[in-house]
C-alpha cells in the first residue's frame, strides 16, 4: 500500500514518475480524441490502425539492424509503427470507397492481414541471431518495466504534445464530429479536420504501443467516450469527462502497475477504465441502468395511480395488488379498500380531468396540445385556467361520485 | 511427397484448411450482415475463457479449455448486446468496450497465476501452433488407411473436422432462412421467420467455429478467415451460393499456400528456418483479397452485366 501511495505521489522513482505522467497525458489525449472518433462512429477504425503497426515495428527493426544498429531504438520503431498504421488506415478508406465492402469488413481484413504479416516478420526476426533479445513482443501488450529513461521521456513529451494539439483543435473537431454537414456549410475544411483527427489517433496509438500495447490501445480510445456518453448529452462536457476518465485510468493504472511486477501496465489501465465504465453503466443519472429502472417504476406507479383513481370514481372493484398498495400508501383508500374522503376527492378530480380532456380533444384542432393526452400529463400543464373553465362550463356542475 | 510429407505437413495442412473453411462459412453471412467484427471480438475473449478454465480445473486439458472459451464467447455476445441496449451505444463501440476489457482481464489473470509450467501464454493464443500438429506415427501414405496410425492423429484434426462439417450442415439446412434474414430482414419477419433468433444462432455458430479453430491455429487465422475469403468472394460474384463456394476455395487455397510458403519459402530463399504458418496464411488471404479488390468482377457497388 505504501508502494502504491509512493507511485501515486510520483515518488516511486524518476522513470516510474515519467511513465505515470505519460500514461495520464496519453489517457487524457486518448479519451478526448476517442470522443471525436466515437461521434464519427469510427471507433473500430482505430483497432485496424493499432494492429497494422506490427509489421511496421518489425520492418523498422530489420532496417535498423540492417544498418548495423541494435534495432532497439524506440523512436525508430515507433516511426515504423506510425508509417504502417497510416498505410493500414489508407487501405481501410480505400476499400470502403472503391469496393462494395462495408467498413467493418475492411477493418477486419486490414487488421488480420497486417497483424498476420507482422507475425511472419516477428518469426523472421526470431530466427536472426541478433533478434533473439529484441523484445518486440512487448509491443503486443505494452511493457513499462525496464523501460529506458529516454523512452519514458519520449512518452511524456509525446503525450503532452498530443494533449496540446487537441486543446488547439478542439473547436473545429467538435463541429465536424457532431455535424459534418453543418461544419462544411460554415466553410470549415472537413476533409482536413478529419485527417487531423485521424492523425491524432495515430499519434496516440503509436505512443500507446509502449504503455498499453497494440491489442489494448483501442480500449483507451473507446471506453472513456462511451463512459462519458452516460453522463451528458453535450459534446463539450463529453470531451471533458472522457478526458478525465482516460486520464484517471492512465494515472491510476500506471501507478498501480509500478507497485508490483506481476501487474502489467496495459491491462491494469484498461481494467480501471472498464471499471469506471461499469459504474457509469449502472449508476449514471438518466442514462444509467439504475436510473432507467427507477424511471420505469415511477411511470408504472403513475399509471396504476391514475387507473386506481378512475376505478374509485366509477365505483369499480380494484383487484390489482400494486394499484391497491399505491392507493393505500397515498391515503386514498383505507386498509380495507374503502375510499377515504381524500381518495374520493382525488378520484372525482381525475374523472373530471378525463371529461375535460374529452371536451378538449373534441373542440381543439391543435394536435400539438391535444396530442399531449397520454392519461398521465395533468391537464393544467397543457391548457390555461381560462380554457379549463371553458371545458368545465361545457361539462356542467360537479357530480358527487363514490357515494352510495 | 513421401513419408515425411505425411508425417509433418499433411495434418497441419488439413487442420489449416478445415479451420479456414469452418470460419469462412459463417463469415459469409457475417460480412453481408455487417457483423464482420464479431469474429474479431470473439477471438479476443477466447483468452480470458481459457485462462479461467485453467484456473478452475488446474489443467490444460482440451475440453475444459474449449468450454471456457465457448462460455467466454457467449458472455461477450450477451454483454455486447446488453450494453448496446441498456446504454443505447452503437454496436461497434459496445463491442470495443467488451472485448478489450475481457482481454485485459485475461492477460491480468494470466500474469497473476502461476502458468509458467504450462504452455499457456498470449503469444500462443494469438499465433497458434499449427506447425506442431504433426502425425509422428504415420510412416507414409499407407498410414491413411492404417487404423493404428490413425488412432494417433493429432486430436485437433477430428475436432476441427467435426466443427467444419457442422458448419457445412448448418449452412445447408438453414440456407433459405439465413439468406432471407440476411438480405431482407423485413420480408423474413413478415413471413414469420424468427429473425432475431437466426441472428443470435449465427453469432453462436461463429463462436463455435472460432473456438474450435482457435484451439488449433490461433486467433490470427480465425479473424482473417472470418473476413478475407468471404470478402474476396463477395467482390467476385453477386450470387450468394457462388460466393459461399468461392469463399471456401479462397480459404482452402490460403491455408495450403500459406502453410507451404511458411514452411518451405524461407528454405527456397536460402534461410534455414521457417516462419509463422498462421501469419503466412493470413497474409496470403490478404493478398487474394487485394487482387479481388483491384480486379474482382463485382468489386464495385453496381455489378456490370456480363
Amino acid at each position: 500500500m505504501a508502494g502504491f501511495l509512493d507511485a501515486v505521489l510520483l515518488q516511486a522513482g524518476y522513470n516510474a514518475a515519467l511513465v505515470t505522467i505519460g500514461a495520464t497525458l496519453l489517457g487524457i489525449a486518448a479519451g478526448t480524441s476517442g470522443t471525436f472518433l466515437f461521434l464519427r462512429k469510427r471507433a473500430l477504425v482505430s483497432d485496424a490502425m493499432a494492429h497494422a503497426t506490427l509489421p511496421g515495428i518489425a520492418l523498422a527493426f530489420l532496417v535498423m539492424v540492417g544498418f548495423g544498429g541494435d534495432g532497439r531504438n524506440l523512436a525508430g520503431l515507433l516511426l515504423g509503427a506510425g508509417a504502417s498504421a497510416l498505410i493500414g488506415l489508407y487501405l481501410v478508406d480505400w476499400i470502403v470507397r472503391h469496393t462494395r465492402l462495408a467498413e467493418d469488413a475492411a477493418i477486419g481484413a486490414v487488421l488480420s492481414v497486417f497483424f498476420g504479416f507482422g507475425v511472419v516478420l516477428l518469426t523472421v526476426i526470431q530466427s536472426l541471431d541478433r533478434g533473439r533479445q529484441a523484445g518486440l513482443e512487448d509491443f503486443l501488450l505494452g511493457a513499462t518495466a525496464g523501460m529506458l529513461m529516454q523512452d519514458a521521456v519520449l512518452i511524456a513529451v509525446g503525450g503532452a504534445l498530443v494533449v496540446a494539439l487537441i486543446v488547439i483543435l478542439r473547436r473545429p473537431m467538435t463541429l465536424v464530429a457532431f455535424d459534418p454537414g453543418h461544419a462544411a456549410a460554415l466553410g470549415l475544411p472537413v476533409g482536413r479536420i478529419d485527417l487531423a483527427m485521424m492523425g491524432l489517433v495515430l499519434a496516440i496509438t503509436v505512443i500507446g504501443l509502449t504503455l498499453v500495447g497494440l491489442i489494448l490501445i483501442i480500449a483507451l480510445l473507446i471506453i472513456p467516450p462511451v463512459t462519458a456518453r452516460f453522463w451528458t448529452d453535450r459534446v463539450a462536457r463529453m470531451l471533458l469527462i472522457a478526458g478525465c476518465v482516460g486520464g484517471a485510468a492512465g494515472y491510476l493504472g500506471a501507478a498501480l502497475s509500478a507497485t508490483a511486477p506481476d501487474l502489467p501496465t496495459g491491462p491494469i489501465i484498461v481494467l480501471i477504465a472498464a471499471g469506471l465504465f461499469t459504474l457509469s453503466l449502472f449508476f449514471a443519472p438518466r442514462r444509467g441502468v439504475l436510473a432507467a429502472v427507477l424511471a420505469r417504476r415511477r411511470f408504472q406507479a403513475r399509471v396504476h395511480w391514475r387507473q386506481g383513481l378512475l376505478s374509485l370514481a366509477r365505483a369499480e372493484p380494484i383487484h390489482d395488488p400494486l394499484t391497491l398498495r399505491i392507493l393505500r400508501a397515498a391515503g386514498a383508500i383505507r386498509p380495507d379498500g374503502v375510499a377515504t374522503d381524500k381518495g374520493r376527492a382525488l378520484a372525482a378530480k381525475s374523472l373530471r380531468d378525463e371529461r375535460r380532456w374529452d371536451i378538449a380533444r373534441a373542440i381543439h384542432q391543435d394536435t400539438a396540445l391535444t396530442g399531449r393526452y397520454d392519461g398521465l400529463t395533468p391537464i393544467e400543464e397543457v391548457f390555461t385556467a381560462d380554457q379549463i373553465a371553458d371545458f368545465d362550463a361545457r361539462i356542467g356542475a360537479p357530480q358527487p361520485v363514490g357515494a352510495a | 511427397m513421401g513419408a515425411e510429407f505425411v508425417q509433418f505437413s499433411l495434418t497441419p495442412m488439413l487442420i489449416g484448411v478445415l479451420a479456414a473453411i469452418a470460419c469462412a462459412l459463417p463469415g459469409n453471412f457475417l460480412i453481408l450482415r455487417r457483423q464482420a467484427l464479431i469474429g474479431d471480438a470473439i477471438s479476443h475473449v477466447v483468452l480470458p475463457g481459457i485462462v479461467v478454465a485453467f484456473l478452475v480445473t488446474g489443467t490444460v486439458a482440451t475440453m475444459p479449455m474449449l468450454i471456457g472459451a465457448g462460455g467466454a464467447a457467449l458472455v461477450a455476445v450477451v454483454l455486447i448486446e446488453a450494453i448496446r441496449r441498456l446504454g443505447r451505444i452503437e454496436p461497434g463501440a459496445a463491442m470495443g468496450v467488451v472485448f478489450t476489457a475481457l482481454f485485459a482481464g485475461g492477460v491480468l489473470l494470466l500474469e497473476q497465476s502461476d502458468t509458467s509450467r504450462v504452455h499457456l501464454d498470449v503469444d500462443h493464443a494469438l499465433m497458434g501452433n499449427l506447425e506442431t500438429l504433426i502425425w509422428l506415427r504415420a510412416s507414409g501414405w499407407a498410414s491413411v488407411i492404417d487404423p493404428v496410425a490413425l488412432a494417433h492423429l493429432p486430436p485437433e484434426l477430428p475436432r476441427i473436422a467435426i466443427v467444419a462439417a457442422l458448419m457445412a450442415a448448418l449452412t445447408v439446412i438453414f440456407w433459405r432462412p439465413l439468406k432471407l434474414a440476411t438480405f431482407d430482414e423485413g420480408f423474413a419477419r413478415a413471413i414469420g421467420l424468427p429473425v432475431s433468433a437466426i441472428g443470435l444462432a449465427l453469432v453462436i455458430a461463429a463462436a463455435v467455429a472460432a473456438v474450435a479453430a482457435f484451439d488449433a491455429v490461433g486467433s490470427i487465422i480465425v479473424i482473417a478467415m472470418f473476413i478475407c475469403p468471404p470478402a474476396t468472394a463477395r467482390l467476385m460474384t453477386d450470387r450468394l451460393a457462388t460466393q459461399v463456394w468461392l469463399s471456401l476455395a479462397v480459404a482452402a487455397v490460403s491455408a495450403i499456400l500459406g502453410y507451404v510458403l511458411a514452411g518451405y519459402g524461407p528454405i527456397w530463399l536460402g534461410f534455414d528456418s521457417s516462419v509463422s504458418a498462421a501469419g503466412m496464411i493470413a497474409t496470403i488471404s490478404g493478398v487474394m483479397l487485394a487482387i479481388a479488390c483491384l480486379w474482382g468482377r463485382a468489386r464495385g457497388r453496381v455489378t456490370p452485366v456480363a
